[in-house]
């Protein structure tokens, strides 16, 4: 029985970082950029469900303020790719990764600010319920957090291979001039990946803040979840699901088998062995680089 | 503009292009030789932080600068040559003039070491390699406890050099004289590197693994030299970094740091070593700044000096944001820019450091 709540909660936690590994992948995908500042749009995202949540601040109904949400952070990752990241079109990967890491100081920042320092809890009616299979009880916000990201995930792979817009965003990102060539507009496409982005870490917000207290500094759990990206292979929309969870999963288990100590270093020893022997992750997308 | 008149293929490599130039840099090191006598115990000290900043900003350079290998992971060397540095003093009996140098080793063999593997890895994926070593050594810190005293942390001994003391508190002067020294030897160590054959190889796979590897480079023995070389230096700025703090543990060398090294020396300026000193000021005097203008601020509306968590990091985030977006060659850079229109003056032109437009094709499907 042990084992099995160990694996629920794994792989609730492990769904919160393939969501946040999925906006990394998202946006690599399209625009060749890393986007450092994933964690910190999750947390963002959260905050503002918080905000309009919480009696404390604005109180309006759960349900009317999730999508509120994520429009509101689909339309700060167009403004972002449209006012900031466009200016970078062309240069390195690394300038971008810095840029993204100094955006995810500022914007931890502006939410400490804005909703202070300590940690606070979203008021969500999937917070503390359970649900009971048979003779199994699993937390109502464990069990929908799996659920919601199995749809998304589902859902995002269909856009990416079966719909107009989702093969142009491949194109645009396998060759921005040729895509050109092809009539795309890479520059709207490239904001509109941002935006789909955007919205994504907000669901991985919504969720995580489900889930217990948030705050300012969760946006760090970002750098596990790249870690969890990368284990599963960058660029491969399934792969970030899949690290994701083989990161959630290893978790738990490590400070229930081994010791606690070592529970956090795992994830980063199993990220330092695939980039050892496989680095470009276990669902590897690289072809050998040609002059 | 002074045109230089080459007599010598030695003109193109000498440590100065004319003597109007050496003149200024000398001038440059005796004002910093002074500055003890023009300066307080308080900005000394300040003075030496920035130091050593700069000699851990130029360790990174070598790897980031002239190799083009991003590294978000130097905190680790860092610590690795700080508690190297303390354990062999307080375990062996080492003394400092033996230990500081064998640290630099220690954390360039580490670096050496640990670059084999990662030697194949290109951009993003070193990054995030070298991330996960940060991480890594910050928790292996606190597993090896009873070495390293865990989250306790250690402290660090007056050094101590054939009875001459060196102490952050006791003698600010005498340790400041010391960082310098340090700081000096390392620009010319990293002078004689670009300067040699060592040095082209490192700006050829900087600029094209490929080119370079026809060119007859050998691209993995290049990076993992190039690691090593960085590495060390890191490990040296650690030592003196552990000395300087006076105790430390696992916490003063997270992540945060290595990531602010890397940011630091992108706002001073990528690929010379004006840049990790500019960087170094940035980073050293920012809390300064805000200290100070927080209080002129409240001077002039009145209110009490409120701390604001966050403001410095928030701050130095937007500054970078503005480097990147409309100056991506640092403070170095811009001040390059400035020269160039005043020596030219009145034919500068704006497009002169205009940058390249190119396009971005993928890594992934070619």
């Amino acid at each position: 029985m042990d084992v099995l709540q160990l694996l629920v909660s794994g792989l609730a936690n492990g769904c919160v970082y393939g969501l946040i590994a999925l906006g990394f992948v998202l946006i690599y995908k399209a625009t060749e950029a890393v986007n450092f500042a994933q964690g910190d749009f999750m947390m963002l995202g959260a905050f503002i469900t918080l905000g309009l949540t919480n009696e404390q601040f604005w109180g309006l109904p759960f349900w009317v303020s999730v999508p509120i949400a994520i429009l509101c952070m689909g339309a700060f990752g167009y403004l972002l790719d449209m006012l900031v990241l466009r200016r970078m079109f062309g240069q390195s990967q690394v300038a971008v990764v810095i840029l993204t890491i100094a955006l995810g100081f500022v914007l931890r920042f502006a939410a400490g600010v804005i909703w202070g320092h300590q940690p606070v809890s979203l008021e969500s009616p999937i917070a503390g319920k359970d649900v009971r299979f048979g003779g199994l009880v699993l937390g109502l916000d464990e069990v929908t957090i799996i659920v919601v990201t199995v749809l998304l995930t589902v859902l995002l792979y269909f856009y990416f291979n079966r719909t107009k817009l989702g093969v142009a965003m491949q194109a645009a990102s396998q060759n921005q001039l040729a895509a050109y060539y092809m009539g795309i507009p890479v520059k709207r496409i490239h904001s509109l990946i941002w935006a789909l982005a955007g919205a994504v870490a907000a669901v991985a917000g919504i969720l995580f803040a489900s889930k217990g207290s948030i705050d300012p500094s969760i946006g760090l759990l970002g750098i596990k979840a790249f870690a969890a990206a990368v284990i599963g292979g960058f660029g491969s929309l399934p792969g970030a699901l899949l690290g994701g969870i083989i990161v959630g999963l290893i978790e738990p288990f490590a400070s229930y088998y081994i010791a606690a100590g070592y529970s956090q270093i795992m994830p980063y020893l199993l990220l330092f062995l695939i980039l050892v022997f496989r680095p470009h992750g276990i669902l590897a997308q690289v072809h050998r680089k040609k002059v | 503009m002074r045109t230089v008149f080459k007599t010598s293929y030695d003109a193109d490599i000498n440590y100065f292009r004319h003597g109007a130039q050496a003149a200024w840099y000398m001038l440059l090191l005796v004002l910093a030789l002074c500055l003890p006598f023009l300066m307080g115990t308080f900005w000394i000290g300040e003075m030496t932080n920035m130091l050593i900043w700069a000699i851990a900003g130029m360790g990174l350079m070598i790897l980031v600068g002239q190799t083009g290998q991003a590294s978000l992971g130097h905190a680790a060397f860092l610590a690795i040559g700080c508690y190297a540095n303390v354990l062999l003093q307080e375990k062996l009996g080492v003394p400092f003039l033996l230990s500081f140098p064998l640290a630099g080793v220690i954390a360039g063999l580490a670096g050496a070491l640990i670059a084999m593997p990662m030697t194949k890895l290109h951009g993003i994926y070193l990054a995030i390699g070298t991330l996960a070593i940060s991480i890594l050594t910050d928790d292996l810190i606190v597993i090896a406890e009873p070495l390293t005293n865990g989250v306790v942390g250690l402290f660090a001994p007056t050094i101590d050099i054939f009875g001459l003391q060196f102490d952050r508190y006791a003698t600010p002067d005498r340790f400041y004289w010391l960082v310098l020294f340090v700081a000096v030897v390392i620009i010319l160590v990293y002078r004689n590197i670009l300067r040699s054959p060592l040095g082209r190889a490192f700006a050829a796979v900087r600029d094209s693994e490929v080119s370079a590897q026809a060119m007859g480079v050998n691209v993995a023995r290049t990076k993992a030299l190039s690691f090593g070389i960085s590495t060390a230096i890191t490990g040296l700025a650690g030592a003196l970094m552990g000395h300087f703090a006076g105790i430390f543990n696992n916490e003063t060398f997270n992540i945060i740091i290595s990531i602010q090294l890397l940011l630091m020396i992108v706002i001073g300026g990528l690929g010379s070593i004006h840049g990790a000193f500019f960087g170094a000021i940035v980073v050293a005097l920012l809390p300064q700044a805000i200290a100070i203008s927080r209080d002129l601020v409240s001077g002039f509306v009145g209110g009490g000096t409120v701390a604001i968590p966050g403001l410095e990091s928030a701050i130095f985030g937007a500054l970078l944001i503005g480097f990147i977006l409309f100056e991506p060659m640092g403070i170095y850079g811009r001040w390059l820019k400035i020269r160039t229109y005043f020596e030219l003056f009145p034919f500068y032109r704006k497009d002169m450091f205009r940058r390249q437009k190119s396009y971005l094709k993928t890594e992934r499907m070619r």
